[in-house]
């Protein structure tokens, strides 16, 4: 072995490495957030703009880039899923449990991170089997085609997809509660990666506080926006 | 003052231990905590019994021998305080209190409330120091040394080595405990050429030794007796990742 | 057979002894020296220093500590300072001057080659700590920074906050930590040394119980050296940590190590006051307070009753009311005068009545003028974290409310006789640190514990033992010998005693006894009346103690109550020793005041203003030696050799610091 191999081995393996992994992991992750938002707040904007953005994605590229993006963003998710559960296995082992416990400063996102992560999970396993590959309902038939200005045949109509997918009491209840958990694991998560990656110090603590909890807060409200707009406000029923 | 007492009781490392209660009646309210089980012990062998045992030495909050997790928190709930410490006259009379070892898998319980932390020293001994031989050093002012960057060393070479850290971690983490010499050698130009191999060592001794790794719940800054800050653990995430560059480009 | 005390003082000029000794010390080849063994016990700035050295020249070294890491051994609780003769201040120190400060405040009762050395070294003790990575106090120039230090007027002591020890004593367990990692310590952490073993006239090892397993087990070697601190807590309630013991060195005692000048015991002045019998120990308050805090008490009993009482608060009490009694009796050193005319002085003010705690033994040290003159915030910048620390064991806020101080025991200066090698009577038997008796005489000034401990340790101690060391043959001592089977058996009937004894006392009620009687009648003030009870009430309670103590539990893990016992058991011996030996000398000096021996008002010395009535007489016509004591048997007096202290470099004068 050389020192190269060497060096990323011992990486791997320690609880540091690991921990740097996940932050860098979460990072990526925390970037793809904000992009998707912005392309699905196209709904606002009417059934032409997000028919147009999402035709957009699956196109670019000769459609090589939503596939380098699935794949990219699949590595990056499993590693840090991986990577987490192996962490929480080893601390499960290091720990023992007091008869008499107390928390003294712990938040309850950061407590909780590893549940609201598998519920996170669980929610994009459900989420891409009903909006990506679309098992269960018929949003890949011809009721889910339509037409696209400035655009010859038809295209797949999201903004139906979305509407009708959101009309659905339970679907919606599920995101609404899976999105409220990334929200809590969003601002423990983004803090966190400062202090993981060696960026943060007792000056910068209340900034990059304030700033995660910002940002999950957009991220939640900008999510559910969406299902909220739909399933109470009837919004694109016609 | 009185109270009572819920003490875990555990014969030796093979044995399992329980919660025991005990009253603790009589206690000067100016009493120190360690001085109230002193009491307590008085009383229990007076009866014929077996005194909880329990690690203690200066009694002045720096040896960092003393341990106990008090009503779920190492040290209990006052701040910057050891337990040897920390004084009865804030209790309420008539509380009751909780009184468990250090737990932690990597701190096994010898007996009662006696725990082992000798993995602390096997972290120290992989690299927790400055690798000078006596007689080999050259005059103590000829590396001039900025008043913050002193400062800053003393402040992360006050910890004690309790084991509190640990103990209040969630995941049993020594991270702070390590961080804090890491900070304390690899800021000083006395630790820097051995910066990298310090930071490597300690930390996979650190795992050896069993400790689970940090989640940022910042439990630790918040229990440490002297205050230590978490912002040592960044600078050796920091640290380790940059020592692992250099080792790989080597 | 007469005690050998040859002090093996090289000839020569003062300041080139210890140059000259270096010289013409015996050397052992690199690849030789790893065939040596050598026992240290203790962990400490002494013990851990000696252990990381001796493995650093290549002996293979065994480190035994009580406690659970070695880095926890007491030194770790020396709050103020180090002092060396660096003169970074340019104020007029040298070697010379931390020489003769350290001879006249140990009363002319030390030895003048050994404590030059002590001098000499003390420079390269601070370049050692340094590249050790020990983070100093600095100035923003970037070099280290100095303060004066209890009692001598320059600038010479180095600092870290208020936990000097504390970094000394981890540079020193890191270095240790680097050697045992190295394969060259083998550390026996939550370890107790029971016994020494003497084959031959030769110390060869140790007998030690493993805290945990209980097992007893021996250990040979071809030199032990012991750094097993002070006897403080003889005394039960002193600054010492609750384990501090007397068992190894007096167990050495036992096996023929003369025992030197045990009744000098250090008395420190700023000590939190006791407030009830329920006490486990008493907290310093470092020494550096006495810098800006002005020491006094009411001028009149009835203003003093009142405070204790609750009545009157000290800002009740009118600037013309105060006593500043150090002030007033010594005007040039004042409220820093050394620490047993501080400690005596504050004894004669409660004795008189004036005392201001509730019990009647303490006094006001007081912040009000200091914060008045520089501010709260740069009074807070310099003793924040000593007035925290009062703040929570005394419950009061001392930048509002005078401290209440009274003097504890705090250091013990005797310890067991070495001579310039550092070597006790017993040859192989090497004794360094607070355990022996060396450097002090009979007062230690601050800061200079921790220069001691250290210079023995890292310089003097590694390079002298190879004297002996090359003389032996290596090895050729080993565990198999019959004085270690021996010996192992005394120890474990000795246990099995004491757990048998099966009585209704605790140990804890048994200690706390001896300990009232010797703090009443060998503490601050000493009579002869006085030490003859002691020394017929000290057998009494040992008889007492082996009928009537009661050890739960079993042998054969860990227990507490023990361990304790076998120390108590030997403080209860060794009482005697220090009561023999504070009766037999009979003069006043440094740490022990003898009530027969102060100057009257017709003294010639107080007639011609050189002193006062009522201070510490030397008598150096009958007492300047060192007393070394030979144990002759449980229970009969000690038999005394005395080693003459001559003065070639210093005039024996009066210790006035009027």
């Amino acid at each position: 072995m050389n020192a190269l191999t060497r060096a990323v081995l011992s990486f791997w393996d320690s609880s540091i490495g690991k921990k740097i992994l996940v932050a860098v992991t979460g990072v990526a992750l925390l970037l793809f957030l904000p992009g998707h938002l912005i392309g699905n707040l196209l709904l606002f904007a009417g059934k032409d703009a997000i028919n147009e953005y999402a035709l957009w994605l699956h196109e670019l590229g000769h459609g090589g880039a939503v596939w380098l993006a699935r794949i990219g963003l699949l590595t990056v998710l499993v590693v840090h899923i991986l990577l987490t559960i192996q962490l929480t296995l080893r601390n499960r082992e290091a720990s023992q449990k007091y008869s008499h416990p107390a928390t003294t400063r712990a938040s309850r996102s950061s407590r909780m991170m590893i549940w609201s992560g598998l519920t996170i999970l669980a929610f994009i396993v459900y989420h891409i089997s009903h909006f990506t590959v679309r098992i269960g309902n018929d949003y890949n038939g011809s009721a889910y085609l339509t037409s696209l200005p400035g655009h010859d045949g038809n295209v797949h109509n999201v903004h139906q997809m979305m509407v009708d997918g959101f009309s659905h009491v339970g679907n919606t209840l599920f995101y609404i509660i899976a999105i409220t958990l990334l929200c809590s694991h969003l601002s423990h998560g983004f803090s966190s990666v400062f202090q993981t990656l060696g960026l943060r110090s007792r000056k910068s603590e209340i900034i990059i506080k304030q700033a995660g909890r910002a940002y999950a807060l957009l991220i939640w409200a900008g999510f559910l926006s969406m299902p909220v707009a739909i399933l109470f406000f009837g919004y694109g029923s016609i | 003052m009185n109270f009572t007492l819920k003490v875990w009781r555990q014969k030796d490392c093979n044995s399992d231990g329980h919660i025991e209660e005990y009253p603790a009646e009589n206690i000067p309210i100016e009493a120190s905590f360690l001085e109230m089980l002193d009491i307590v012990n008085e009383g229990i062998i007076d009866k014929g019994g077996e005194p909880i045992h329990f690690d203690h030495d200066c009694r002045e909050g720096i040896c960092g021998m003393c341990s106990l997790t008090i009503n779920g928190i190492p040290h209990a709930r006052e701040k910057g305080t050891t337990t040897c410490q920390l004084h009865m006259r804030h209790f309420e009379d008539g509380d009751t209190i909780w009184i468990e070892p250090f737990r932690a898998g990597a701190f096994p319980v010898i007996k009662d409330l006696v725990v082992d932390r000798s993995a602390f020293d096997s972290i120290i001994a992989a690299g927790g120091y400055v690798s000078v031989r006596t007689g080999a050093a050259p005059d103590a002012n000829s590396i001039p040394i900025t008043k913050e960057d002193a400062d800053h060393a003393f402040d992360s070479a006050t910890c004690i080595g309790c084991g509190a850290c640990v103990a209040s971690c969630k995941n049993s983490s020594a991270m702070l405990f390590v961080s804090a010499k890491i900070s304390h050698l690899n800021n000083l130009p006395q630790g820097f050429p051995e910066k990298d191999r310090r930071a490597l060592n300690m930390v996979q001794a650190m795992d050896e030794a069993g400790f689970g790794n940090c989640s940022n719940h910042y439990e630790c800054e918040a229990v440490c007796p002297k205050s230590i800050s978490a912002d040592n653990i960044a600078k050796l995430n920091r640290d380790y990742a940059v020592a692992t560059v250099r080792k790989a480009l080597a | 057979m007469p005690l050998n005390l040859q002090s093996a003082v090289p000839s020569g000029p003062i300041d080139q002894k210890w140059t000259k000794h270096k010289m013409e010390s015996r050397l052992i080849n690199p690849t030789n020296k790893r065939k040596y063994s050598v026992i240290v016990v203790g962990s400490g700035l002494a013990g851990g220093a000696a252990a990381a050295t001796l493995s650093e020249l290549g002996y293979a070294v065994k480190c035994f500590c009580y406690q659970d890491s070695p880095r926890r051994a007491h030194s770790i609780a020396a709050q103020g300072g180090i002092n060396a003769a660096k003169n970074y201040q340019n104020d007029g120190d040298s070697v010379s001057r931390l020489f003769y400060d350290t001879i006249k405040g140990g009363d002319f009762r030390s030895r003048e080659a050994n404590v030059h050395r002590l001098a000499e070294v003390s420079v390269g003790i601070i370049d050692q700590c340094v590249s050790q990575g020990v983070p100093f106090a600095r100035e923003y120039g970037g070099l280290l920074d100095n303060r004066s230090f209890g009692g001598t007027q320059v600038k010479r002591t180095f600092y870290a906050r208020g936990q000097t020890g504390q970094q000394l004593l981890l540079g020193c367990y890191q270095a240790l930590s680097k050697e045992i990692s190295n394969g060259g310590v083998q550390m026996f952490s939550r370890t107790e040394m029971l016994d020494l073993v003497v084959v031959d006239g030769h110390a060869k090892g140790i007998i030690v119980r493993d805290m945990v397993t209980g097992e007893v087990t021996p250990h040979a070697a071809d030199a032990v050296v012991l750094a097993t601190g002070g006897y403080g807590n003889v005394f039960y309630l002193s600054t010492n940590a609750k384990g501090c013991n007397v068992m190894a060195a007096y167990r050495a005692h036992k096996r023929g190590a003369a025992f030197a000048n045990p009744c000098y015991t250090q008395i420190h002045p700023t000590c939190i006051p006791v407030s009830g019998d329920y006490q486990s120990k008493l907290t310093l308050m470092s020494e550096s307070l006495r810098n800006d805090g002005r020491i006094w008490v009411p001028s009149g009993i009835d203003l003093a009753e009142k405070i204790r009482l609750g009545e009157m608060k000290a800002a009740d009490i009118s600037e013309e009311d105060r006593d500043y009694y150090l002030e007033r009796k010594y005007p040039s050193f004042g409220n820093l005068s050394p620490r047993d005319i501080a400690s005596r002085s504050a004894k004669e003010v409660c004795d008189e009545g004036r005392g201001i705690a509730p019990t009647g033994l303490g006094v006001f040290l007081d912040f009000r003028d200091a914060i008045k003159r520089d501010g709260l915030d740069s009074i807070s910048a310099r003793y924040g974290n000593l007035f925290e620390m009062y703040e929570k064991i005394k419950g009061e806020d001392p930048y509002s409310t005078p401290m209440q101080i009274f003097p504890a025991v705090h250091y013990t200066m005797g310890g067991l006789w070495v001579d310039y090698n550092l070597m006790s009577n017993l040859p192989g038997l090497h004794v360094a640190g607070e355990a022996n008796f060396s450097d002090h005489g009979a007062n230690r000034l601050g800061a200079s514990a921790l220069m001691q401990g250290l210079a023995d340790g890292y310089f003097v101690l590694p390079s002298t033992i190879a004297n002996y060391l090359a003389e032996q043959e290596p090895g050729s001592v080993t565990e198999s010998d019959p004085e270690f089977t021996r010996c192992l058996e005394e120890t474990n009937t000795r246990v099995s005693s004491l757990m048998s004894a099966n009585g209704k006392r605790s140990v804890d009620s048994f200690h706390r006894e001896l300990g009232l009687l010797i703090w009443d009648k060998c503490g601050m003030a000493r009579s002869r009346e006085g030490l003859q009870n002691a020394l017929k009430r000290i057998p009494e309670i040992r008889d007492e103690f082996w009928e009537n103590v009661r050890v739960p539990g079993s042998g054969a893990q860990l227990n507490q109550e023990l361990e304790k016992a076998g120390r108590v058991a030997d403080f209860l011996e060794f009482g005697e020793v220090l009561c023999h030996d504070a009766l037999d000398r009979e003069e006043s000096c440094g740490g022990h005041f003898r009530l027969e021996s102060q100057f009257e008002s017709d003294d010639p010395e107080v007639l011609d203003g050189r002193t006062q009535a009522g201070e510490a007489k030397r008598n150096d016509d009958d007492f300047c030696h060192v007393s070394a004591w030979e144990h002759t048997g449980v229970g009969t007096k000690p038999k005394l050799t005395r080693e003459p202290l001559e003065f070639e470099n210093v005039k024996l004068s009066i210790r006035s610091y009027k």
